[in-house]
């Protein structure tokens, strides 16, 4: 229909999953009846959990990039308990559990296995992902990622981000954003919550790497997470993609308002979503309706104690002095940005 | 199977644990009535054509357009498109264009000659209905639809009633007209023109009608006391109106006097002054409460038409009349202020409403008038007299096309129950998508199309139609401006966002369906639906 191809115009454009008045190979991976389903139904992890929705949304698109020839290695953490309580699994890909700390290490040698095997003439070209959570990624397993980096193995890492350990009872990882209640950042004191000045921004470090490919996404914007996926799919060498996957446990959020944390911490800039490709930012994704941070802290429990009677005024302004900060480092207001 | 060594289980898939035993709420779909389809007076399914404009499917689009009301391309023009105040886009940046891209899809029928196809089973009823404008002609092709044989009987000599001899050529023009109504009548209607019903219960004995209804409008000009001398011309709007079409034009000089503040008297003032007068309106209210459509009285000012705010005629003489000022007291009322002024006036055209002629009711048992001089009806629009309805204009109701071609569609259906000795139940209405249902973040930004409007010079001289059309990619950006409010358009956004898989896709045109062996109830997919057409529901726990 010649109708369809002079008006840009699609109603939803691409905010939605799919989108009727688009052409098939115009939607996206998850708008698919065919869809892989790699975390498959019947898995464990909570109601509305972000992680879960996540790593479908992530695996789904490798899958997808790489006609199904697809290993992974998932580190300990509540990927790893919700989606194989013994003897299950959710998995409908091959699936390695390796130790909390050494999952990039092990998509390390799962890599190096298949390139031995094809330079026998064995096998076939299998891509190989590593996944972890924040606490096996940003902490524990931290050392082992720096070194799949620095030798550029070939390997993509993905590491879904919920700002804690939360598997094991919410505690702080270098992940946990400031001033947020853990239970081993309980709200007393002076400073209540996780200390202001801690932790660290695994992206960033990943690109002083120099790696070939980085990235950030969230569970909030579907389509640029899948095109960077497909794109990581498409390069050879170390890649890293970091997404934001809200916790309703953790961060203290109903069920229904995961996506939407998502888009608030997207939006407000607390977290910046972009690209990188061998060091240098590429491009990032604007701010569509710039909010103020409040907008993203106030319907989260662990940062109740920022309001109520007496609300935290300082506290709330070093939070958006953050937010700010990822607006001018990330270009996040700019119309190039998008 | 040998086990290794503490292991006593078989490996399997997580689909064997059934996590929908974790829910206290399950999603569920439904249809939300949306603002626009619930505010229109004619019963469109708005929402529902403009899904198929969307895709670019028009012929689809005006057949279930023409579903509820025949003339799309007469009401892309005429009709006040109150469906747009309550469109729901109006909170988000401006309102659908929806009269537009009904004019569009009116206008592409035209174009291409789309037909209403006549009924497949004749019920073997005659129905008689005496007046072909739109009350008439809506139930007409309502009945005809339903397989009923319908003669229509109109005093005048074409078909239209108040459309031809109410509504000016600038805002609609006659070709347009005649090509809805022509369409109609192609269905296999009968139309006798010229043809007075004096005494209805003799034209339905003599034509063994089954039942009839009454559209016949309201068109003698209510008159007002005014003092006036001999030599003053004081004639009303409708019959100025009417001889517009004719070959006589009125000869009503050069400073013609409008006296009201309904849409009647813009569209007078507005006629004269293409024919070179120069009207001026006098009216006693003030502009904010005068009757008239707003975008009407502004659209009258920009051509030139002079108006009179908080006035009333005292005097007519010859060349002159006397204005005396009002003022308005507490309660919003005018009151005199015993100020007066004269103005040079060749004539005075009153414009003050119209009365209903109600002759040939006479003699009707049953049949009861109000005191406001209009036919009472009960809510299916029959009259006392059973088998007699009656709608549009000559009822209790609010005066527009869009009323009476509603009353058209309300009238057959209660006619075709009660020829089958039946009473018309209508379906119940779902609940209205208010806006808060919707998540709006998932819709593009943009603004309306505005349609072109014609040269200033050419409105104030000549009687071409004031306002534009959309064309084809102008109308199909605006129907796409849809936000299919509370009707899944299947966006896939439940599909998606789901994080246990547990909504199941059924395919183009098939919508979802929920797995409630799944589903553990986090209420994501009701979050993240654009249009509001999932709702939580309580588990029986």
């Amino acid at each position: 229909m010649s109708a369809l191809q002079t008006v840009k115009f699609y109603q939803t454009g691409t905010f939605t999953v799919g989108n009727r008045l688009l052409a098939p190979e115009e939607r996206s991976v998850q708008a698919n009846m065919q869809r892989t389903n790699s975390l498959n139904s019947g898995h464990r992890a909570c109601q509305g959990c972000g992680e879960a929705l996540g790593a479908r949304y992530a695996i789904d698109a490798a899958m997808n990039a790489t006609n199904r020839q697809l290993i992974a290695a998932n580190a300990t953490g509540c990927l790893e308990v919700f989606s194989t309580p013994y003897p299950e699994t959710s998995w409908q890909i091959p699936w390695i559990h390796s130790l909390f700390g050494n999952t990039a290490a092990v998509a390390t040698g799962i890599a190096a296995a298949i390139k031995v095997k094809k330079q026998k003439g064995q096998g076939q070209d299998v891509c190989v992902v590593a996944q972890g959570g924040d606490g096996g990624t940003t902490d524990i397993g931290f050392g082992c990622l720096s070194g799949m980096f620095e030798r550029n193995d070939d390997v993509l890492y993905i590491c879904y981000d919920n700002g804690g350990y939360m598997n094991t009872g919410v505690q702080r990882s270098s992940a946990t954003p400031s001033a947020a209640r853990t239970a081993t950042t309980m709200p007393l004191g002076p400073e209540p919550g996780n200390p202001f000045g801690q932790g660290k921004f695994v992206p960033a470090i990943a690109m002083a790497h120099e790696i070939p490919y980085v990235a950030t996404a969230t569970v909030a914007d579907l389509r640029d997470l899948e095109n960077k996926v497909t794109k990581a799919m498409s390069l050879r060498g170390a890649r890293y993609i970091h997404i934001l996957v809200p916790c309703p446990l953790g961060w203290g959020t109903a069920s229904h308002d995961t996506i939407r944390m998502a888009r608030l911490a997207k939006e407000t800039g607390i977290f910046p979503v972009f690209e990188a490709e061998h060091g240098e930012l590429k491009s990032a994704l604007a701010i569509r309706r710039p909010l103020p941070v409040e907008e993203y802290l106030r319907p989260q429990k662990r940062f109740a104690h920022l309001f109520g009677k007496n609300p935290a005024v300082e506290t709330i302004a070093r939070i958006q002095a953050q937010a700010d900060k990822n607006i001018r480092r990330y270009g996040l207001l700019s119309k190039e940005a998008a | 199977m040998q086990k290794p060594f503490a292991i006593t289980l078989n490996p399997g898939s997580s689909l064997a644990n059934h996590t929908g035993s974790w829910r206290t709420a399950r999603p569920v779909y439904l249809d939300r009535l949306p603002p626009c389809n619930n505010q229109c007076p004619a019963g469109e399914d708005i929402q529902g054509w403009l899904f198929h404009a969307e895709s670019g499917n028009y012929e689809a689009a005006w057949r279930h357009l023409t579903r509820d009301n025949p003339f799309a391309a007469i009401m892309g023009r005429v009709c006040y498109h109150t469906c747009e105040s309550a469109c729901n886009r109006g909170k988000i940046d401006e309102a659908v264009g929806i009269n537009s891209v009904e004019r569009f899809l009116g206008d592409e029928a035209i174009k291409r000659g789309w037909k209403f196809a006549a009924p497949e089973k004749e019920s073997g009823k005659k129905v008689l209905i005496v007046g072909a404008g739109p009350s008439g002609m809506s139930a007409a092709y309502h009945l005809r639809k339903l397989g009923h044989t319908v003669t229509v009987m109109d005093a005048g000599p074409y078909m239209g009633g108040m459309m031809r001899f109410g509504i000016p050529k600038y805002r609609l023009p006659r070709e347009v007209l005649d090509a809805e109504m022509q369409r109609i009548a192609d269905m296999g209607v009968t139309v006798r023109l010229n043809s007075k019903v004096d005494n209805i219960l003799e034209q339905m004995k003599s034509g063994s009608f089954d039942a009839a209804f009454l559209a016949v409008g309201a068109h003698i000009g209510k008159r007002a006391m005014i003092p006036s001398g001999d030599a003053a011309k004081i004639v009303d709007a409708i019959s100025v109106l009417r001889s517009m079409e004719g070959e006589d034009k009125p000869m009503l000089g050069r400073r013609v006097v409008v006296y009201g503040g309904g849409n009647t008297a813009i569209d007078v003032a507005r006629s004269v002054k293409r024919m070179g007068a120069e009207p001026i309106i006098v009216y006693r209210r003030t502009r904010d409460k005068a009757p008239a459509h707003d975008f009407e009285i502004e659209e009258a000012l920009q051509e030139g038409v002079m108006v009179k705010w908080l006035s009333t005629i005292k005097q007519a003489g010859d060349h002159q009349i006397t204005i005396e000022k009002m003022a308005l007291d507490d309660k919003g009322f005018p009151q005199p202020t015993g100020e007066f002024e004269t103005l040079e006036a060749d004539s005075v055209v009153l414009a003050l409403g119209q009365d209903v002629d109600l002759g040939l009711l006479n003699g009707v048992p049953g049949l009861e008038v109000t005191k406001d001089g209009v036919v009472k009806v009960g809510t299916d629009l029959m009259t006392g007299h059973a088998g007699i309805f009656a709608g549009g204009d000559m009822v209790p109701a609010e005066r527009n096309v869009t009323v009476a071609v509603g009353h058209g569609k309300k009238a057959a259906r209660n006619i075709d129950a009660w020829l089958r000795g039946e009473t018309y139940a209508p379906p119940p209405k779902h609940e209205v998508a208010q806006f808060e249902k919707l998540n709006p973040w998932y819709y593009a930004d943009a603004p309306k199309t505005v349609r072109p409007m014609l040269d200033i010079i050419r409105r104030q001289s000549t009687f071409e139609e004031v306002q534009g059309g959309l064309d084809e990619s102008n109308a199909l950006f605006e129907a796409r401006r849809c936000l299919s409010c509370g009707n899944c358009f299947e966006c896939d956004n439940c599909y998606g966002v789901c994080p246990d898989n547990a909504v199941i896709k059924l395919g183009p045109g098939k919508r979802f369906q929920f797995n409630y062996d799944y589903c553990k109830g986090c209420g994501m997919c009701v979050a993240e639906c654009p249009c509001g057409a999932i709702k939580m529901e309580a588990e029986e726990i």
